[in-house]
């Protein structure tokens, strides 16, 4: 368990506190068909169009175990840097709930696939936190309940019933809100990088389960409440920071915290505990017998481990080493999409020339018009053009702005639209000279003024590029500027 | 025509065109119809087998047709059957029509056999005398001489061991999770095969007990046996405990004898108190096979007392679990006017589940609940693999082993049914094999003095049902068990 | 181990069955019945041994991620007690 970090505790009226928070991330397993069954696990079809007899619990139906699941499920487990189980076993776990069809979810209990991993999490003050990775256990999706077609009666649809989850249970290595998020967006770039699991929250394709608990520093665990089913990583930061407030003023007040489960209000920003779940669980888990040990090959997952994909670590301390600060290369790594189109834009290019691109003016606009970066109008490739173009000398800065809202708003090649539109930066001497005597001509008091105090040279400078429509090369501005007026070198 | 055919010989008579699948049919369909007061089926399909039968005659006269072509079987209510009530014995299925047909019924129909209809059980093939049947029980075709008491046909599969000794069909099927298909075979003077575990696909099974259930035939001879097994079995992808061991010619391999075959004798099997007229009938039956040049060793099988108190903890569980989908919501009965979900669930549950079936409910629930899953069924577990360790032991000496089959013959309905544990004792040298995994044959061998079929029972490895039906086939010839009920039910 | 009235009545809440109060103390005798006899197990030393997940001596079998099932949501209501559309009607369930 990581040490007590004294700027991550919080006030109570009789000091400090700790936050201990521990997560079960069910993720879905990017699959075609379902874990036990060939029905489809697409998204939003009508109800109960994606439900087999096997899903619905019919009289007799019995499971068979889809291969991509238990890849997949291995996939991640490497990715996560865990032991991978090669015998596992699936356990029924027994409850009643209308959509539980068969009256067991069947899970893994005490034999999972994947063992004992790790993640490492960045902060944005630069610092990194270790989260320790408990297991990774293949299970069911249950079906869905509405409550709100009827007055009297909930409706059941079984189009999730039986679709795969991962779910992914950590140490309670957590120790602030920050952090929790800042894991569960980890974890969700590690299983999008890997294409196990879209990561979809707002469809619920990652969903975590907060276990929070608060202690004094230093002190034993306290006694933890459990947040189910909380869906976006701001829910996850805002339910811990609630539930740990509202823990410590029920200590503080003398009370003391019951072990309970509870759910996230998202309208009104708090937890509540959960009636429905209070009667005590008994899952009486066993063997599932309508299947057999699952048994993996060390050669088979020998091979999956051949296709990892580079993850956001290892990527990330490759672009610092290419020369971004720590800081760029976490943002630029967060997606792999976003790293991909980076990659594309930084080739035979400065790696933080082509990051600073990207982010302030990429990105910028991308944030501007509320895209993501799938949906981005330029080319990677042309964005690479454009920041080779700057550093030829090719175009300016300013004029390389221009040229991406041309791209952006019109389409084109950049280099051709340089030649067609006349970007070019002009460093011909004689244009640039002209220039000069033009500004000198019109502003001769400024002459004086520049002479006298050399710091007024900008404004100069600014005049010859304006004169040039900003295709002037301004060093080469500067330089014969300052030998027109005979300027000392430091101004 | 008469319905005293054995499944051979009726599928001989059809291939030689002497008879037709039509003419066999309505015979079976009018037997059916006289035997109603034996209440061995519960759902009778007239329609659907004279259809299925003219199909059959189609087929035949172009000389084509599977190994079963224009055969009439019954089906134990257990299998689910496309577009037929599938009830299981249990009022909780309510007029569950299954919109999908069992792997082991689909394969007898692509053979060409012609269904008749669904015999009566147990509810949920828990029971050994077909008395907890929510259709009500079934009656022995036999009668002890001189009595009119109706006695049990054996459970749970009464209503096809019924049927198949008062020549209501050819065959049936029978499932079997503890002595189900042999124990009522054993009464009723039928042959009853529980296969391997994994032989028959379970996929369309109502399950009981998923480790412990296996389907197999209910037959008048063991060639009939070994006929229905050919089709009945198959390598099933849609059932991860189907097996994937290809399906030999069982008919074929009946051929040879058992010269040399060395036939083990469990000595744990002679039970104290067991009736003289049982340990008899054992002792001929191992004279017979060692007459017809089998070696017989005296084995050991140490943990055999054990193996009913394990089964009653591993079934129970496992039923527990089985059982949890038939709350009311996507089929069967629901009970009216619920005032919640739960109270959904436990009304629908109590009125839809007999007396037996809840106490197994419970039992299972107990055993799997926290505090008490080491203690009852993890135990249960380990018992389980001393108790197949016991045989593998044991086939290092033989090849297979021949016990009784039951503890004695069919009893009057209500004689056991106060007192469960009597009734569980039923299954007392049927319920290893199960445990084990292992396949078994019940073989009529003999008559008690008041007139009962008795079997013995031939205990074979894992997958090697060819050894058990060649030794069964040669205690069939030696006992030359030719007897029939009284068919007392026409005048009833 | 010996099972009492109120064993009875929790473990029926976990199976969902109703069991009126009257027969609670009869079901306890019969489970009692049962549990006196299968103590027997008690007596066999099972240290070091392993509990049978299955007699099956077979790798789990795999199927391949393929879209094969589905499209049945009428053939699923057709057995439904109560349903509307394509959904399976429960009384209200409170979360
Ligand atoms: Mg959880
Ligand atoms: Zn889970």
């Amino acid at each position: 368990m990581n040490a007590p970090v004294p700027n991550k505790f919080i006030k109570g009226q009789t000091g400090e506190w700790e936050i201990v928070i521990g997560l079960e991330v069910h993720a879905q397993v990017l699959s075609k068909s379902k874990l036990f069954s060939g029905a489809s696990t697409e998204f939003g079809a009508e109800p109960n169009a994606q439900v087999s007899f096997v899903d619905a619990g019919m009289p007799g139906m019995l499971p068979v175990i889809n291969e991509k699941c238990v890849e997949q499920a291995v996939r991640t487990g490497l990715g996560l840097k865990a032991k991978i189980n090669l015998s596992s076993i699936f356990d029924r776990k027994n409850y009643f709930y209308p959509d539980l069809p068969q009256g067991y979810q069947i899970s893994q209990y005490k034999n999972p696939i994947v063992g004992e991993g790790e993640v490492f999490i960045d902060l944005k003050d630069g610092s990194s936190v270790r989260v320790g990775i408990e297991r990774l256990h293949l299970e069911q999706d249950a079906g869905k309940s509405l409550h709100d077609q009827n007055p009297d009666s909930s409706y059941v649809d079984l189009n999730r019933s039986g679709i795969a989850l991962m779910e992914i249970v950590t140490r309670p290595d957590m120790r602030s809100s920050e952090e929790a998020a800042a894991f569960l967006k980890k974890l969700r770039a590690i299983v999008r990088y890997l294409g196990t699991c879209d990561g979809n929250m707002d469809e619920g394709s990652m969903r975590a389960d907060v276990n929070v608990s608060v202690r004094k520093p230093g002190a034993p665990l306290g006694t933890r409440c459990e947040i189910k089913n909380v869906n976006s990583m701001r829910f996850v930061a805002l339910a811990v920071e609630y539930e740990a407030r509202r823990q410590v003023e029920i200590i503080e007040g003398g009370g003391a915290i019951k072990q309970e489960t509870r759910l996230f209000d998202s309208k009104l920003n708090e937890t509540r505990s959960m009636r429905s779940k209070e009667e005590a669980h008994d899952y009486r888990y066993f063997p599932d017998p309508d299947l057999l040990p699952l048994e993996l090959d060390v050669a088979w997952v020998a091979a999956i481990e051949k296709t990892l994909p580079e993850l956001p670590d290892e990527k990330r301390a490759r672009f610092v080493a290419a020369g971004l600060s720590p800081y760029d290369a976490s943002v630029l790594t967060a997606e792999r999409e976003l790293a991909d189109y980076y990659e594309d834009l930084a080739k035979g290019v400065d790696a933080k020339a082509a990051a600073n691109w990207l982010n302030n003016e990429v990105l910028g606009r991308l944030n501007r018009d509320g895209l993501s970066i799938a949906d981005v109008p330029v080319s990677a490739a042309a964005n690479n053009a454009i920041v080779a173009m700057i550093a030829e000398g090719a175009i300016s800065g300013k004029i390389a702005k221009d040229l991406l809202d041309i791209v952006w708003n019109e389409g084109g090649d950049p280099r051709a639209l340089v030649e067609s539109r006349g970007l070019r930066q002009v460093t011909d001497t004689g244009a640039i000279d002209a220039a000069i005597e033009a500004v000198i001509a019109a502003n001769p008091a400024k002459v004086e003024e520049v002479k006298a105090k050399p710091k007024l040279a900008a404004w100069f400078v600014g005049q010859v590029m304006k004169q040039t429509g900003g295709k002037a090369n301004p060093v080469a501005v500067n330089a014969a500027l300052k030998k027109r007026l005979n300027l000392p070198e430091e101004g | 025509m008469s319905t005293a055919f054995t499944l051979a010989k009726a599928r001989d008579a059809l291939k030689a065109r002497k008879i037709s699948s039509k003419e066999l049919t309505q015979s079976f369909i009018a037997a059916v119809e006289q035997g109603r007061p034996l209440n061995a089926f519960v759902t009778e399909t007239p329609e659907k087998a004279l259809a299925m039968a003219a199909a059959s005659d189609a087929r035949l006269a172009k000389g084509e047709g599977g190994a079963l072509e224009g055969l009439p079987l019954a089906i134990k209510d257990l299998f689910c059957t496309k577009g037929v009530r599938t009830t299981a014995g249990s009022r909780i299925l309510g007029n569950f029509v299954p919109p999908y047909e069992s792997t082991v019924t689909q394969n007898l129909w692509n053979a060409g056999a012609v269904m008749l209809g669904k015999t009566n059980m147990d509810e949920f093939a828990m029971g050994s005398s077909n008395e907890t049947s929510a259709h009500g029980p079934v009656f022995n075709p036999w009668r002890a001489k001189n009595s009119n008491a109706n006695l049990v046909p054996g459970g749970s599969s009464g209503g096809s061991s019924c049927a198949v000794a008062a020549d209501l069909c050819l065959a049936a099927t029978g499932t079997d999770t503890g002595g189900s298909i042999r124990q009522p075979a054993a009464v009723t003077g039928t042959v009853g095969l529980k296969p391997t575990y994994g032989r028959c696909s379970r996929w369309g099974i109502v399950a009981f007990a998923s480790s412990l259930d296996q389907a197999g035939p209910m037959t008048k001879t063991v060639r009939d046996a070994a006929i229905l097994l050919g089709s009945m079995a198959s390598v099933d992808a849609k059932d991860s405990t189907s097996m994937d061991v290809p399906v030999p010619d069982y008919e074929k391999l009946l051929e040879g004898g058992i010269k040399g075959l060395k036939v083990g004798i469990p000595k744990e099997y002679r039970m104290d108190g067991a009736p003289p007229e049982i340990a008899a009938l054992w002792d001929k039956g191992a004279d017979w096979l060692k007459a017809q040049g089998a070696e017989i060793v005296e084995v050991s099988l140490p943990h055999t007392k054990y193996a009913l108190p394990t089964y009653y903890i591993v079934a129970p569980a496992e039923c527990s679990s089985n059982l949890a989908r038939y709350d009311g919501v996507r089929f069967g009965h629901r009970a009216k006017s619920a005032r919640d979900i739960t109270d959904l669930y436990e009304k629908s549950r109590a009125e839809g589940f007999g007396a037996e079936v809840q106490r197994r409910i419970l039992i299972g629930t107990y055993v799997l609940s926290a505090g008490y899953y080491d203690a009852y069924y993890a135990r249960a577990q380990k018992l389980r693999t001393l108790i197949a360790r016991d045989f593998t032991e044991a086939y290092r000496k033989c090849d297979v082993l021949l016990t009784p089959a039951t503890p004695g013959p069919a009893f009057a309905v209500g004689d056991k049914s106060d007192d469960p544990v009597a009734m569980y004792l039923n299954d007392v040298f049927t319920v290893t094999v199960n445990l084990a995994g292992l396949p078994g044959l019940a073989v009529p061998a003999g008559l008690t003095e008041t007139g009962l079929p008795l079997g013995l029972q031939l205990i074979g490895k894992a997958f090697d049902e060819a050894t058990v039906l060649r030794a069964g086939l040669a205690i069939e010839q030696a006992a030359g068990f030719a007897h029939k009920p009284a068919n007392w039910w026409r005048a009833a | 181990m010996s099972v009492d009235k109120d064993t009875v009545r929790r473990i029926a809440k976990l199976a969902r069955l109703a069991v009126p109060e009257e027969n609670l103390a009869p079901m306890a005798d019969a489970l009692n019945g049962i549990f006196n006899w299968v103590e027997m197990l008690g007596e066999v030393n099972v240290e070091g041994v392993p509990a049978m997940t299955s007699v099956i001596a077979q790798k789990l079998k795999w199927r391949p991620d393929a879209v094969t099932d589905g499209g049945n949501a009428d053939a699923l209501m057709a057995n439904a007690p109560e349903h509307e559309g394509t959904f399976f009607v429960v009384p209200k369930v409170v979360e």
